[in-house]
């Protein structure tokens, strides 16, 4: 059974023209880490906030959402919370803004487990004091306030207080973006060692295509609600179906590559306000005909790629 | 090596038992572009700070176009005078324009402070033009425009006074890859066609190999290493330099190895 597994998702709110997730479909298996990849506005931290049923004011949602087998979008409240503090757990961007800085770090390891009554205090601090070797830190953090650790340092106790429940599904949402290159190696390396030490599915939110490449089995690109292409890590990269993968590509400065223009993505994505019919990435794509314009393509192939014209050869020639 | 527009020399700044910035010493050649590189609190956004005059230096020296800047300015006139020569892109386009203000009226009130008693009209719109944003884009208020769009905005106040110096402290930072892609190329045509020099403080060393002619790698206040961007990054002297380039994310990536290293150095 997959740890989280995303069918036919669509999500509604109010005041939008269009919906803003539109037929998502994602799976994680356990043990696996997938990246889910997409620029601001693309639906990527909406999606992966569904798999706690942690939804936006006025959401309507169609599909379903299973995590661990378990429907989260018709799940009863008490369910809902067991799952928040067991089988799911999320680690954000900013551990600083997610963490108490009144309360100590033990409190806040410790209060989700003992909130829910099934562990008694002191087996909540032999946990946290094991998840905090785990992450590489000692005990004498549970007497430290937030403020005293570093932002690399609160990442790992973030993602201890994550592992607290013994979730078999991990959401990270741009877990290292706000670290600076080398500590997003140490937590990058940290969760690596993590998910195969407690074979967790990982979900890797990301607007980095770089890092996306580096540590994840297999990537979903997002754009404007809607999954551009799927498919494992090195073969997206190497040979990208979906023009908007290749122009994301493209546009990436890059160490590699000779300083100079960047091949630049005119246009902005699709407004929230306006409805969409055809592909949503048309009106910016250099391939798109009036098929494009007409009908949304579905996604397809072995290596599938929404798209009518999706390219073939290598990334140099894309 | 063309004139330098900007000398920085023996610059030190200490905040209580930290020092900052530590004896930096680097010029900026006219229309030349230098990358400050570093992580958080390697001295480098200081740096900037006390170039464009936001922040005063406990020693050292900061010359541009051959006068140099002794303490703080004394008076409007200086204080002005001094603001044609530097400007500054902040990082956060969300937080660097006044809501209430439409774009017309933040690059009208920059063109008045500097320029009183002429006529603005055409220089507003050749600046909109520069920067890639319509005359549609003259009227709206800075949350009617994307990151994108008042981040050129603020290019274009910046360039308003026709400064020597554009100091960029992680200007693309917040934006989206393909938005960031379209400032990056903006950033280089501004470059060619008005000579303008850059000083770019990013801690991305992709975006450094794109847009800088020559780079310093800053550590605890200090530069580790200096010289010509493509030689720096293709064969890093400093052990620093070299686990900065090993650290950005690619296929085949050690994250073991680089967190190893890090801990070693």
């Amino acid at each position: 059974m997959n740890a989280l597994d995303i069918q036919g998702l669509r999500l509604q709110l109010p005041g939008s023209a269009r919906p803003v997730l539109d037929g998502v479909d994602l799976t994680v298996a356990p043990g696996e880490t997938v990246a889910l990849v997409g620029e601001s506005g693309s639906g990527k931290t909406l999606t992966s906030r569904t798999a706690l049923g942690l939804l936006p004011p006025g959401a309507v949602t169609e599909g379903r959402v299973l995590v661990d087998g378990q429907d989260v979008l018709t799940m009863a409240p008490d369910r809902l919370r067991a799952l928040r503090t067991g089988q799911a757990a999320m680690i954000f961007q900013d551990p600083g803004a997610a963490i108490n800085p009144l309360r100590r770090i033990g409190d806040f390891l410790t209060e989700s487990v003992r909130l829910t009554g099934t562990v008694n205090a002191a087996d909540a601090d032999r946990r946290a004091v094991e998840l905090l070797d785990a992450v590489g830190l000692g005990p004498e953090l549970l007497r430290r306030y937030p403020g005293q650790l570093s932002g690399g340092m609160l990442q790992r106790v973030m993602i201890a207080a994550a592992l607290m429940g013994d979730p078999i599904l991990l959401l990270a949402d741009e877990p290292t973006t706000a670290l600076d290159v080398t500590s997003q190696a140490e937590v990058v390396a940290l969760l690596g060692r993590l998910r195969a030490r407690f074979g967790t599915g990982l979900l890797f939110v990301t607007h980095d295509l770089g890092l996306a490449a580096a540590i994840s089995d297999r990537v979903y690109v997002m754009y404007a609600g809607r999954i551009a292409e799927t498919g494992p890590a090195a073969a997206l990269f190497d040979r990208p179906r979906h023009p908007y993968t290749a122009a994301l590509l493209a546009s990436t400065p890059r160490l590699e590559a000779p300083s100079g223009r960047l091949a630049a993505i005119d246009g902005q994505p699709p407004d929230l306000r306006q409805e969409l019919t055809g592909c949503a990435f048309a009106a910016r794509c250099l391939h798109a005909t009036e098929l494009c314009r007409e009908e949304a393509p579905a996604l397809r192939g072995t290596h599938p790629a929404a798209c009518h014209h999706p390219l073939e050869g290598s990334r140099t020639d894309a | 090596m063309p004139e330098p527009v900007l000398q920085v020399t023996g610059l030190r700044r200490t905040f209580g038992a930290v020092r900052a910035v530590d004896d930096v010493s680097f010029t900026l050649g006219a229309g030349g572009s230098l990358g400050i590189v570093g992580e958080s609190g390697s001295g480098k956004t200081t740096t900037a700070r006390i170039i464009v005059g936001l922040e005063q230096a406990d020693e050292g020296q900061v010359t541009v176009q051959a006068r140099a800047r002794a303490g703080r300015a004394r008076g409007r006139a200086e204080r002005l005078a001094r603001a044609r020569e530097v400007q500054m892109v902040f990082q956060d386009p969300y937080l660097s324009l006044d809501p209430r203000t439409s774009v017309e009226a933040v690059l009208r009130e920059t063109l008045r402070l500097h320029f009183p008693g002429t006529d603005h009209e055409a220089r507003i719109r050749e600046l909109l033009d520069q920067v890639g944003l319509g005359t549609r884009a003259a009227d709206a208020l800075p949350r009617q425009l994307s990151g994108g769009q008042r981040q050129r905005v603020a290019i274009a106040r910046a360039l308003a006074v026709q400064p020597a110096v554009l100091v960029l402290d992680e200007a693309v930072a917040a934006l989206d890859v393909s938005v960031q892609a379209q400032v990056l190329n903006l950033l280089a045509d501004i470059r060619e066609q008005t000579g303008i020099g850059y000083l770019f403080i990013t801690h991305d060393l992709g975006v450094v190999r794109c847009v800088t002619d020559e780079v310093i790698v800053m550590r605890h206040g200090r530069i580790v290493e200096s010289g010509p961007t493509g030689r720096v990054l293709a064969d890093p002297e400093h052990p620093y330099t070299r686990l900065l380039l090993e650290s950005v994310p690619r296929p085949g990536w050690d994250p073991d190895g680089i967190a190893a290293a890090r801990r070693a150095l």
